[in-house]
């Protein structure tokens, strides 16, 4: 639950310049325009059909549709700005047509993602955003996790993870559009900024704050990050990762960054000796990494970037009471997840000072 | 002196009634949100009944670490300052027996099932 609200939080992470706008838009209202729309852009579309909002992704729409054409359908979604208007971005993410480019390079450099056929035009009247190939899979975490059609999964994701972060990572920085371009001294810099923004005493988060700025890393490489490498962004089947999802907060930045995110615990889904997402190590992860032209990752490197992802979500946990607080959604389920900072606090505690 | 019942009591009636009595007649998201508020509940009860003991002993800690004294929420801001300019090293066994029994009585309250918790090395 937590996992599929998360994105808008992510993409404004202050939870303040932008809040939860409530103009979803029924399908009546976008029928018409997205079948325009998919007319001109596909000249074999004739019509679209069964046209249902998805659930899930809280920062962006995506709808689910069928483009009908002479010799059959082509499964598709739309993935835009909610309710056809781009929210002011005053962090990381990057805009839906730039994500758009970023999983075409993707697919061009062997990343499971979905085909982009179309991105929206103005004339289109739909807002920013773009149509991508709808691939089935799973990405409810406890499924993957615990479900017999995953049982031959699961012992691979760790080193598929490694090989797709490998290929997300070796794209030339020269063929990118315009990203952000996060260091790690800055990346810690943006979360103690709005931690601080919060004032709101958590001892353990400046401690964790403190250990992180003693030991930043120095690494002069840094690489398209994805930003967002975790449960419930994977789509799975019974033979592994299908594609990756939700590339919004993607951005320059050290590469360490993609592993250790996949281990923080709040996503190994209470799996929690499976370091690796909840199914594997990190030694399998190297290894994936490793294989694919990945290069000087280390164990080490991936712990710090766990510890730092453990405290960006206890962060990011405070952020969202923000919206409770502030008025914008005031759901019991908003409220509560101000009390999940404390499940970071124990995984810190956990992480910063093992017992001897 | 309130009258009976207890806050506890009451919170604890109303969680009942949630689980018992709405929930089955409610469905979908509905149904979810019945169970968050149930659950927030609970929340409410534990803090109740453990959460001025968890306060008192904090304060204690924070009294004898940082040598002051002062409303907890003044003194865990006087923590915070100290550890960002440098004037409490985060290898200080008190500060780490602090925050380590701090954040298990937390968790004992708002999370008493999450896994970091459950198989924390440090809860024994």
């Amino acid at each position: 639950m937590a996992a599929t609200n998360l994105n808008l939080e992510i993409v404004d992470v202050r939870g303040k310049a932008s809040q939860s706008v409530n103009m979803s838009a029924s399908s009546h209202d976008i029928a018409l325009p997205l079948e325009q729309a998919m007319r001109r852009a596909l000249p074999s579309v004739v019509s679209i059909a069964d046209l249902k909002r998805l659930s899930g992704g809280a920062s962006q729409e995506t709808w689910s549709f069928d483009g009908v054409t002479s010799s059959g359908r082509l499964p598709l979604v739309l993935r835009r700005a909610p309710g056809g208007t781009a929210l002011k971005r005053t962090t990381t993410g990057a805009s839906l047509a730039t994500e758009a480019d970023i999983i075409r390079l993707a697919l061009k450099a062997g990343v499971p993602v979905p085909e982009v056929p179309y991105v929206l035009q103005d004339s289109d009247n739909l807002g920013p955003g773009y149509i991508m190939a709808r691939i089935e899979g799973e990405t409810i975490a406890r499924k993957i996790l615990r479900d017999d059609l995953f049982a031959g999964a699961r012992p691979v994701l760790a080193h598929q993870c490694g090989v797709i972060l490998a290929s997300i990572h070796n794209i030339s920085l020269k063929n990118l559009p315009q990203l952000s371009v996060l260091t790690p001294k800055d990346h810690l810099a943006q979360y103690r900024d709005v931690y601080a923004s919060y004032d709101y005493p958590h001892p353990v988060f400046d401690t964790a704050f403190k250990w992180l700025e003693q030991r930043l890393p120095t690494t002069e490489s840094l690489s398209l990050v994805h930003g967002d490498f975790r449960n419930g962004n994977l789509m799975i089947g019974s033979n592994g990762v299908r594609a990756v999802l939700d590339w919004e907060l993607t951005h320059i930045g050290d590469p360490a960054e993609d592993l250790g995110w996949l281990c923080v615990n709040s996503w190994r889904f209470g799996e929690t000796n499976k370091v690796v997402g909840g199914f594997g190590d990190v030694n399998q992860l190297l290894d994936g990494y490793q294989s694919a032209g990945g290069k000087g990752m280390t164990a080490e490197r991936v712990k710090f970037w766990e510890i730092f992802g453990t405290l960006k979500w206890g962060i990011m946990c405070m952020t969202m009471y923000q919206a409770f607080t502030q008025g914008s959604d005031r759901t019991v389920e908003r409220a509560a997840i101000g009390r999940r900072s404390s499940e970071t606090e124990i995984d810190l505690i956990n992480l910063l000072f093992p017992p001897k | 002196m309130m009258d009976q019942p207890s806050a506890v009591e009451i919170v604890t009636a109303v969680k009942e009634f949630i689980e018992k009595h709405a929930m089955p007649q409610l469905t979908g998201h509905t149904a979810f949100h019945a169970r968050v508020a149930a659950n927030a509940l609970a929340v409410v009860v534990r803090e109740l009944e453990h959460g001025p003991m968890a306060a008192r002993d904090e304060e204690g800690r924070l009294r004898h670490l940082l040598k002051l004294d002062g409303s907890l929420d003044g003194l865990n801001r006087e923590l915070c300052r100290r550890l960002r300019e440098n004037e409490i090293p985060l290898d200080n066994p008190a500060l780490i027996e602090h925050l380590r029994l701090t954040t298990l009585a937390k968790v004992a309250i708002d999370q008493p099932t999450y896994s970091g918790y459950v198989n924390s090395p440090h809860k024994r």
